[in-house]
Order: C-alpha cells, then structure tokens, then sequence
C-alpha cells in the first residue's frame, strides 16, 4: 500500500493555521473587480487562462478541418472556394502548431503545473508571465480578425518564400502570419525563461536533480529547446516582414538573396519545434504511467536522459524536411542517419513504460487510457517516421496525404492523446471536481476510433498519388473513398470532442468533490488542496524522494521564517535544492498588460509600416519603465530587513 | 481526524535576501534572455556567410564598409569596459557613490557609441534595399543597435532610479545585472564587427 503523507494532512487545520492561512491569504489573492483580471499574477491564474485560450484555438482549428473535411469529401466539389481552402488550411496548420500546441503543451501545462511540482508558492518572473499571456491572446485574435476580414494567411503553416515573399504574395496575408510568429514567439520565449528559472532555483529542499519529476524535467528540456530553437522563427520571419514591408532583398535570388536561406532556418526553428511539442506529451505519459501503475517509474535515469538527448538531437534533424530542395547528398545522408537516431532515445522512453506497467499494478482509469492510446498511435507515427527519414521514400511520397497522416499520428498521438490524458488527470487539481468516468472513456474511444478512420486512409491516399493543400480532385483518381471515409472519422472526432466538452460543463457543477489526491499520486502538486490557494502551499513542503509524497518521511519537516506580509519565497541551489536565499515576488499590477497593448500596437503597425516598430517602441518603453520602476513602500519594508549575502 | 504529528521545521529566516549572480534570480532571467538574443546573433551570422556562399562577388560591385567609425567604436566598447566592471564590483558590496558615478559614466559611454553608431550607418557603403549584401549587412547592424539602444535606455533608467530614495539591495542587484548586460552588448560587437568590417575584406582577397 502506498503510504500518503503528513504533508496531505492538512485538511484537519489547527487554530494557528487557520490564522496563518488567513494571513498568507490576504498577501497573496489576486486582485478582485474588472481591473483586477488584468493584474492578475499568479501561475494557477495565468495557467488556467493559457490552457482555456489554447483549447479554443484548438476548437477553431478543429471547425476548420471540418471545412476542410467537407470540401474533399466529394470530387470537384465547391464547398470552400481554393482561395477559401488555402487560407482554410493555413489557419489550420498555423493555429494548431503557434496557437494550441505549443501554448498548451508547453506554456498552459508549464505554467500551471512547475511551480506547484516543484514547491514553491508563484513562477519565478509572474508579471512576465502575464505579459507573455496577453501577447499571445492579442496574437491570436489579431490573426483570426484579419482571417475574418478576408486576409487570412493563406501560404501554409511555415509560409515559405517565393511563396509568400513580395513578388508573389501579394496583399498583407503573409504580413499578419509573420507577426503571429513574432507574438507568439515572445510568449513562448518568456515562458521558458520562467521555467529554467523555477526549477533551477525555486525547488523545495531537497528536491535535487535527481528527484525532480520527469514532467518538469520535460519542460525543462523544452524550455531550453524553445531558447535556442525559436531564434530561428525569430530571424526567418523577421527578415520575410522585411523584405515585404522595407524592400530588402534576403530571399530574392535576382540580387543574391536565396529562398532556402528561409527554409534552412524556419527548419531550425521547425523540427525541434515537433519535439517541443511532443516532449511534454512523453512527460505527462510518464506522469500519468507512474501514478497509475502504483510504483515509481522504472528507469527514472533512463527517462530523463532520453528527454535531454532528444532535446540536442533535435537541432542536428531540420534539413529532412528538405530532402526534395536539391541539396548536396552527403548532407541527405548524415541528415536520414540522424533522422533515424532519434528513434533510439524514445524507444527507450516507451520500454521503460513497458517496464514500468509490466511490474507495477495498472489502474485503468480514463487518463491512463489516453496513454494507452498515446502508445499505439505515437508508435505508428514514429514507424511511417522512419519511412519519410529515408530519402528515396520522402522523395515518392514529399507533399502527399501520407506526410499529412505521418505528422498528425505523431502530433495527435504525441501531442492530443497526452494532452486528453493530461486533462482527465489534472482537471480534479485546477478544478476541485472530478470528471465523469463514463464520459471520459466514451470520449476517449470515440477519439480513438475517430483519430485513426480519419488518419489512416491517409496513408493510402497519399500512396495512391493525392497531393496536400488540393482543393479539390477529379472523379476518376481513385481518391473518392478513401476521402469519403477520412470525412466519417472527422464526424466521430467532432463528436468526441462534443461528449468531452458536455463532461466538462458537467463535472464543473456537479462532479464529486476531489478532495487535494484523488489518485493518490506522489508528486507534489497533489499536496495542496484542490484548487490550490493562491499561495499554493500552507507549509512549505521539503522533499526526500522522486515521489515526494509517496517518499515523504512520517516527520518529513515544513519550511518556516518566510515573510508572511510580503509575497516571499525560498531559493535553493540548482543542484541539489539546499537553502540559498530568500527573495520577493512583485505585486499584482496593471503594467504588464499596458506593456502588452503597447507592444501589439507596435507588432501590428510594423505591418503596415516600418514605423511601427520604431515610433511604437515608444510606448513599449514606457510602459516597461513603468512595470519595473518600484513602489516606494516596499522597497522601504524591504530595505529595513536586508540581509546581505556574505562574499 | 487525520493523525497529526508534531513536524520538524526548516528555518530560513536567516537566509539573505540579496544575492548577486547564481543566487539572484533576476540575474538567471538575463542570462536567459543573453541565451535567446545571442543565439539569434549567431543564426543571423550564419545567414550573412550562408548569403556570401551562394554570391560569386562579395560585396558585390562596391566597397567594404570603411574602418574607421566601426574601430572607433569597438575601442569605445572596450574601454568602457573598465569603468563597467569597477562600478559591478562596487555593487556587490553596496557602495551607492561609486555605483552612481558608474551608470552615469557608462551612460555617456553608451551615448557615446550611439552616436559614433549613427556615423558607422552612413558609411557602411551599400543600401539594405539594393542586394542581399546590403540586407545581410543593415539587419545584423540592425540587430546590434536595437541591443545598444535598449541597453542605453535601460542604463539610463536605472541611473535615475539610484539618485532616487528608492535605493535598496534589489537595486544593486539591477546594477550588478545591468553591467553583465552591457559586457553582453561589448562581447556581441566584436564578432559583429569582425563580420562587418572585415569579412568583406578578407573573402574579397
């Protein structure tokens, strides 16, 4: 039997810590009233906000493959017109990799979850945090208002050039792409300065490396892949917005320029970018694995070291997606052998799962479900994976229907089934309420059916010879079916995703009370209540294992000396979490979001005219002074109770 | 009722509550954002030679940029860095007077290289609008002085600030910071300048 903790505990609260909880409380809620929304600060706050906004993009996405559906169910039919479909398909891609994955995957799961795993009471940099949401939603909507008004980025999810440079793509349709990239990229970016941050230095003792959970080893590693991988996107469509709004000549071959300068490093940023995308699926089927197996996860090292070695071999890949450029062969070689590495490092992950499921006492519940879905779609797509690594094969099959069912077995599988499965498991923590079991297994197969109906055919439509971003195809292809088919499954997603919305809904009003460890989990977001407080933890915890509160000793100590009138918080070292230092979170404030306007001013200028970038950095300056330039009370409170470090 | 056990506790009241380097967290996030912005550097470096690879001619049909203004200014950068890292040390130990007299001095130098910049720009002998040259030339020079601008504006900033009665540990933590930021602008020019001024020069012999 597992042993559950003291530190869970503290349901039964004595007198001090009602007081104490009053206390802490009163420093640290978030602001109340129509302005208080925009100063919100906290990480459950802004988490909560980033996975909502994130679903509804995915939801749109979603409607749009139903458009998509519905055209190519039938030959030469007139549902959406080509120019309609392009743009169709481009919001699609372009929504679904900028403006739910990653924001879902990475941000929303980051966000909400490092802190409370590992310890500690806010994200490290929380006005940040904020800024970097308001980016993303004014990101959003801008690119969905211009799609609305008919100037929807019509040139495909990476919007290459000649394509969608200045000679032949006309209009601000490419424009309004670049920038999205530009909003989303700083909120990616500053997330996953937050992140390495948190886990380098807000750890609850003892928490050292190795006890840090593999979920947060997974965004870890992410993070770093966003810092060294998004620069790419950063240059790639920066000097695209240039070329087309301030004449210079990077991609044009007439004067020297080249177009695979753009491929080379929207690819850079590209392919670590699908790893960026699974990784934290992998870590929350790990997650999700260990608690429903009911033992630590085997090969906890094996684990972690595999995410870390994909993180680097992620960055010696991009040039695959570029087999049918025409570049030299030895680099086709060197890039198919690293291609085909990768396999190794997740292969390891999945026997280790194996491993851990094989020995350990599997509970199938609705989350543990979604892994084994992960499972059986992630490995097909890694299988047509080492397919299209191989360059005679990518050669057949470039810019066909089996590329499209290669990446959505592993983006869906990668991505989606672990995100479901995230969900169904950390719905009862943000929530309190747990989700229907029912529900929750019909929408998982109803997915599951869905997913491979629709994705499968593709394959076969893609051997046959039907290339992507078709609007339409003549009778006699023999296409027809199979398109047919794919179509049905569509309608079999939609309904999945219908059951799970309505379990949502449902569950929030009336599903049973969670209680703060509804399945008994180890880690230590399970140690509060659910929701948590906005100071996450009555007692700070301290931590003696992988699974600190299945490790947890019976008088496993608390931390005490914290400031409770100031939004205080412990530091500890990286490596192995021992006590360093205390420090401060800012206040709730309203500059962030003032930040944020200004910049989107400035973002959605630069479309139009060069000076938006130069006369909107105005205001973007100062708004920031504003956000850093500090209050006078504090600094005093503080000032009065330094303690300096001793050199 | 749950079984309560009386707990061990972990003081840290006597923890400090300012750090400089690896104990402050501010100074992770810059390093953070040093990571970010020079990995966009180095990509943009790449861009320049990938560009001069598919050119017969580099710089095409003119002159390389002329010495003089970019050394001026690399020797700006360097000499600034005596009086930057004199006022970092003096942070660390909280003496306010030096720290003042340091982010004014390194307030004019920033001036200083700002405007030996804005000479830099007229004679760099070629148009961001006219070859891919040009382009690849105006947008890592482009990229430097949006690092110079903002670091001068942050400079300035926290030089009000510290004539401010606002002045406690955090600030010198800034300060510390803010001085890594700067050799950060410095370390990123010397590569630039070498791309800029002499690579034209050498891939032209």
């Amino acid at each position: 039997m597992i042993t559950t903790t003291a530190i869970e505990s503290t349901a039964e609260l004595t007198e001090q810590e009602r007081a104490q909880a009053a206390r802490l409380d009163a420093v640290w809620s978030e602001p109340r009233g129509f302005w208080g929304w925009f100063k919100a600060v906290h990480h459950t706050t802004i988490g909560k906000r980033y996975a909502v906004t994130a679903f509804i993009f995915f939801l749109l996405a979603g409607l749009l493959a139903g458009g998509m559906r519905l055209q190519l169910a039938f030959p030469e039919a007139h549902v959406l017109s080509n120019d309609l479909y392009n743009q169709f398909f481009t919001m699609h891609g372009s929504t679904m990799m900028f403006l739910f994955a990653v924001p879902m995957m990475f941000e929303a799961l980051s966000v909400y979850f490092v802190p409370l795993m590992v310890g500690t009471r806010n994200i490290a940099f929380p006005r940040l945090n904020a800024y970097s949401y308001y980016l993303y939603l004014f990101g959003g909507l801008m690119f969905y208002i211009a799609f609305l008004c008919n100037t929807g980025a019509d040139r495909g999810w990476f919007s290459y050039v000649p394509l969608a440079g200045p000679d032949y793509g006309p209009g601000k349709r490419p424009d309004f792409w670049a920038q999205l990239i530009t909003f989303t990229e700083v909120s990616g970016l500053a997330v996953a300065v937050e992140t390495i941050v948190t886990v380098f230095k807000l750890r609850a003792p003892g928490m050292s490396l190795n006890r840090i959970p593999i979920f947060v080893w997974g965004q870890v590693v992410v993070a770093f892949m966003v810092i060294f991988s998004l620069p790419g996107v950063v240059l790639s469509s920066t000097m695209l917005l240039l070329d087309r709004t301030c004449n210079t000549q990077l991609f044009n071959p007439a004067v020297g320029g080249d177009v695979l300068l753009y491929q080379h490093l929207f690819w850079w940023f590209g392919h670590p970018e699908v790893y960026i995308i699974f990784i934290p699926g992998t870590a929350v089927i790990s997650t999700i694995v260990t608690t429903f197996c009911r033992r630590h996860a085997f090969g906890y090292l094996v684990l972690v070291l595999s995410l870390v070695a994909t993180g680097f071999m992620a960055f010696g890949l991009w040039v695959h997606h570029m087999f049918a450029t025409g570049i030299p062969q030895i680099a086709e070689s060197y890039f198919t052998a690293a291609s085909m590495m990768i396999a190794i490092p997740t292969g390891a992950q999945i026997f280790c799962w194996i491993a851990t499921m094989a020995t350990g006492k599997v509970v199938l519940k609705t989350p543990m479900w979604w892994a084994l879905g992960f499972f059986f779609t992630f490995i097909m797509g890694g299988m047509t994976g080492i397919f299209v690594a191989s360059v005679p094969v990518d050669l057949q099959i470039h810019d066909t229907y089996f590329v499209v069912a290669h990446f959505h077995y592993v983006l869906i599988g990668g991505a989606v089934f672990p995100l479901f499965g995230a969900i169904s498991y950390w719905f009862p923590k943000v929530t309190g309420r747990m989700l229907s079991e029912t529900l929750g297994q019909i929408t998982f197969w109803l997915f599951f059916v869905g997913f491979n109906i629709t994705f499968f055919p593709m394959h076969l439509v893609g051997i046959r010879g039907m290339p992507r971003r078709v609007y339409t195809y003549p009778p006699n292809m023999g296409w027809t079916t199979l398109n047919q088919i794919e179509s049905l499954g569509y309608v079999l997603l939609f309904i999945a995703v219908c059951v799970f919305l309505a379990n949502v809904s449902r569950s929030l009003k009336t599903g049973s009370l969670a209680g703060p460890n509804p399945w008994k989990a180890g880690t230590l977001e399970w140690a509060t209540t659910s929701p948590p407080p906005h100071y996450n933890f009555l007692h700070l915890p301290t931590v003696n294992g992988r699974e600190a509160l299945w490790d947890a000793a019976p008088n496993q100590p608390v931390v005490i000396g914290l400031d409770e009138d100031a939004r205080s918080f412990l530091t500890t070292r990286t490596l192995d979490a021992e006590p360093e230092g205390r420090d401060e979170f800012p206040r709730p404030s309203i500059w962030p979001f003032l930040a944020a306007i200004a910049t989107s001013i400035a973002f959605i200028g630069s479309i139009f005219t060069p000076w938006g970038i130069t006369i909107g950095a105005i205001p973007v300056a100062i708004t920031m002074i504003g956000w850093f330039w500090p209050e006078r009370q504090p600094a005093e409170r503080r000032r009065a109770r330094e303690i300096w470090q001793s050199e | 009722m749950a079984e309560r056990v009386e707990r061990p506790v972990l003081d840290v009241s006597r923890l400090p509550t300012v750090g400089f380097g690896t104990h402050s967290i501010t100074w992770w996030g810059i390093m953070g954002m040093m990571a970010i912005e020079g990995t966009v550097f180095v990509l943009m470096i790449a861009s320049y030679f990938y560009l001069h690879s598919r050119n017969s001619e580099w710089p095409p049909h003119r002159n390389p940029p002329d010495l003089l203004w970019g050394t001026v200014n690399l020797g700006l950068f360097l000499v600034s860095v005596i009086p930057n890292e004199w006022y970092r040390r003096r942070a660390r130990k909280g003496d306010l007077r030096a720290v003042q007299i340091g982010l004014v001095l390194l307030s004019l130098f920033g001036i200083g290289n700002v405007v030996v910049r804005y000479f830099e720009l007229w004679h760099l002998n070629t148009d961001w609008s006219i070859d891919a040259y040009g382009s690849a030339v105006w947008t890592l020079m482009g990229l430097h002085v949006l690092h110079l601008v903002t670091d001068l504006v942050d400079t300035i900033v926290l030089t009000i600030l510290f004539f401010t009665s606002l002045v406690e540990g955090k600030r010198f933590q800034d300060a510390e910071e803010n001085a890594a930021y700067w050799y950060f602008v410095v370390a990123f020019w010397i590569p630039i300048y070498l791309v800029i001024y002499w690579a034209p020069r050498w891939l032209h012999a």
